[in-house]
């Protein structure tokens, strides 16, 4: 009981000492004091003396990509908490299952048409939905296979094969305008977030957390075999078609709004696991904020630690390369 | 309680049994005999409303199980499956928990009183001391029992339980075995299957051998299990034995071939 209020506990202390840090260091830094004046001069709507280089660096510049930050983490880590739950296994993630690597595709194939934020938004998720599906749908038809192995090795497969058609497009896009916005975007970037793609990305990214919240006690029984949740009184297809329809369209928001940043919901449901266990009405919530914390960290170091920014899908793969290696390595039938 | 009348089962394109008719009445214990392949997890698929039934009916006191939801189900029949090792390290007061899913809404968390429910059913099997171990570290037998506390808290009035005792050692099997007797004395119905023919001496009321898919005898333990059914169930020679002090017991012979 303690434990796990120690844990939450931590998680947001850390998370709000890492949005005062984000919002203070960079190329124009701003002191907690400055900081704060500014905030209570929002909250009591009064005016202030920091001059307006400070309310645009907070409000427009930084603002924008930390609650990017915020959103894309948490929206992972949720997704990839609603996905290793749901297939009973601890190596799938958003971009594992080729869920990103769909989301991805349909993204670029919106850019390829010109269509708007909205257009980029719908295409994502379309993408993602049939990944998971193309990637459950063979996986499953493996049998004779350890279900892990095939899962995991399908989703890497799959993702593949999306990736040469994300490719395809590339080759066929407009070079002087498409093909540079393709290909920053696909790097992995909350740099270029504006304020009007987050409004249209939260509303995605909430309509997937909200089914995720309600179910969350049922979730647990996904956990179980087929047959025993059913006995239990669950009817597993179409709650399992629930989650994955919800966990696509968090991990869809996030990839539409920042591109492939990986390893985030592979990481994170395995930290907080280890806190505070399996069940998933403490998970989530947890796995949220370490998501959002552990983002957010990233990409505050991503454009601090040199002159030029680093994509934070790189530092992200940094950690998670060497830790999903470890993972396969000590995952037994238990975990 | 429970009314099962010319059924036959099976997989879509393959039928597994036929022609099975059997009643169960509230706080009777109904033990299966049968030997492997015979159709005792698809029978018990089938009553669970989790295969269709091919043919026949199946009633649950009195009401039709077709058609029934999920959830309307399970809160008449409680399953125990064998005892497996779980995915994720709940504890063994979660895997408990998850029997109450049933009376939940959609939406529902267990409150108090279903914690409760699931603290009385830990007790009532014994393991209210492994409440906070994880489910994937303790024994099979704790295993076992954890399963049937799940099916406890789950509040039916029939628990079907395929194989109980299986993989579990002598002492284990009739610690089982004991809890079940307990259970129907509260007037539970229990449907369970076993590989000895002993068990069903021991605890049921009645037994049902399967061979084949089909009824080969149905009635008192003591009136069907006998010398030539058991030899026709397993293809091998058992002399039933009755004890002093009135129980009896199967004792096979070997060396039919020498």
């Amino acid at each position: 009981m303690t434990a796990r209020r120690v844990s939450y506990l931590a998680a947001s202390v850390t998370l709000l000492a890492l949005v005062a840090l984000a919002f203070a260091v960079g190329r124009y830094p701003i002191s907690l004091g400055e900081l704060a004046t500014l905030l209570r001069a929002l909250l009591t709507n009064t005016p202030h003396d920091l001059g307006s280089n400070v309310d645009s660096v907070v409000l427009q510049v930084r603002g924008p990509r930390v609650l990017a930050a915020l959103l894309v983490g948490a929206a992972l880590a949720a997704a990839g908490t609603a996905y290793q739950g749901m297939f009973r296994n601890p190596l799938v993630s958003p971009d594992i299952l080729g869920v990103s690597s769909g989301a991805a595709l349909g993204a670029v194939l919106a850019i390829f048409l010109s269509l708007g934020a909205l257009g980029i938004q719908l295409l994502a998720f379309a993408g993602g939905l049939a990944a998971v599906a193309l990637v459950y749908g063979v996986g499953a038809r493996l049998r004779g296979h350890d279900p892990l192995l095939a899962l995991v090795l399908t989703g890497v497969v799959i993702g593949t094969l999306l990736g040469s058609a994300i490719a395809l497009l590339k080759y066929l896009a407009d070079p002087t305008n498409q093909l540079p916005a393709i290909t920053f975007w696909l790097l992995g970037s909350l740099a270029a977030v504006a304020p009007g793609d987050l409004a249209i990305a939260a509303p995605f990214a909430l309509a997937g957390l909200l089914p995720l919240l309600l179910l969350r006690w049922r979730m647990n029984l996904l956990a179980l075999p087929d047959d025993e949740a059913r006995a239990l009184g669950v009817n597993t297809r179409r709650l399992r078609a629930i989650v994955v329809a919800a966990a696509t369209l968090m991990t869809a928001a996030a990839v539409a709004l920042s591109g492939i940043i990986g390893w985030i919901g592979l990481l994170v449901p395995h930290a907080a696991r280890l806190l505070v266990g399996p069940d998933f009405g403490r998970l989530l919530p947890l796995a949220m904020l370490i998501g959002a914390a552990f983002l957010l960290a990233v990409d505050t170091l991503c454009r601090t630690l040199a002159t030029i920014e680093v994509p934070p899908g790189v530092l992200t793969a940094l950690v998670g390369t060497p830790v999903f290696l470890w993972l396969f390595a000590v995952s037994r039938r238990t975990w | 309680m429970l009314a099962v009348d010319n059924l036959a089962f099976g997989f879509p394109g393959h039928t597994v049994g036929r022609e099975l008719s059997f009643a169960l009445a509230d706080g009777e214990i109904l033990c299966v005999l049968g030997p492997n392949g015979s159709g005792k997890t698809t029978l018990f698929r089938t009553l669970l409303g989790l295969l269709a039934p091919q043919h026949g009916s199946i009633a649950l006191d009195g009401a039709a199980l077709e058609g029934l939801p999920r959830a309307a189900i399970a809160r008449r029949i409680g399953y125990v499956p064998q005892a497996h090792a779980g995915y994720f390290a709940y504890s063994v007061r979660e895997m408990v928990l998850m029997g109450r899913t049933a009376h939940l809404g959609a939406f529902g968390t267990p409150g108090l009183r279903d914690r409760a429910l699931a603290d009385t059913a830990l007790e009532t099997l014994g393991i209210a001391a492994l409440a906070d171990r994880p489910f994937t570290e303790i024994s099979g037998g704790e295993r076992q029992l954890t399963l049937i506390a799940r099916a406890l808290a789950q509040e039916a009035g029939l628990l079907v339980m395929d194989e109980p005792t299986a993989s579990l050692d002598f002492g284990n099997q009739v610690r089982v075995l004991e809890r079940l007797a307990q259970l129907a004395a509260r007037g539970i119905a229990v449907l369970f299957s076993t590989h000895d023919p002993d068990h069903a001496f021991l605890c049921a009321q009645r037994a049902l051998l399967i061979a084949e898919g089909r009824a080969l005898a149905l009635g008192a333990p003591r009136d069907v299990i006998r010398s030539d059914t058991l030899e026709r169930l397993y293809g091998v020679s058992v002399r039933i034995v009755e004890t002093a002090g009135g129980a009896h017991t199967c004792v096979p012979s070997l060396g039919r071939q020498t």
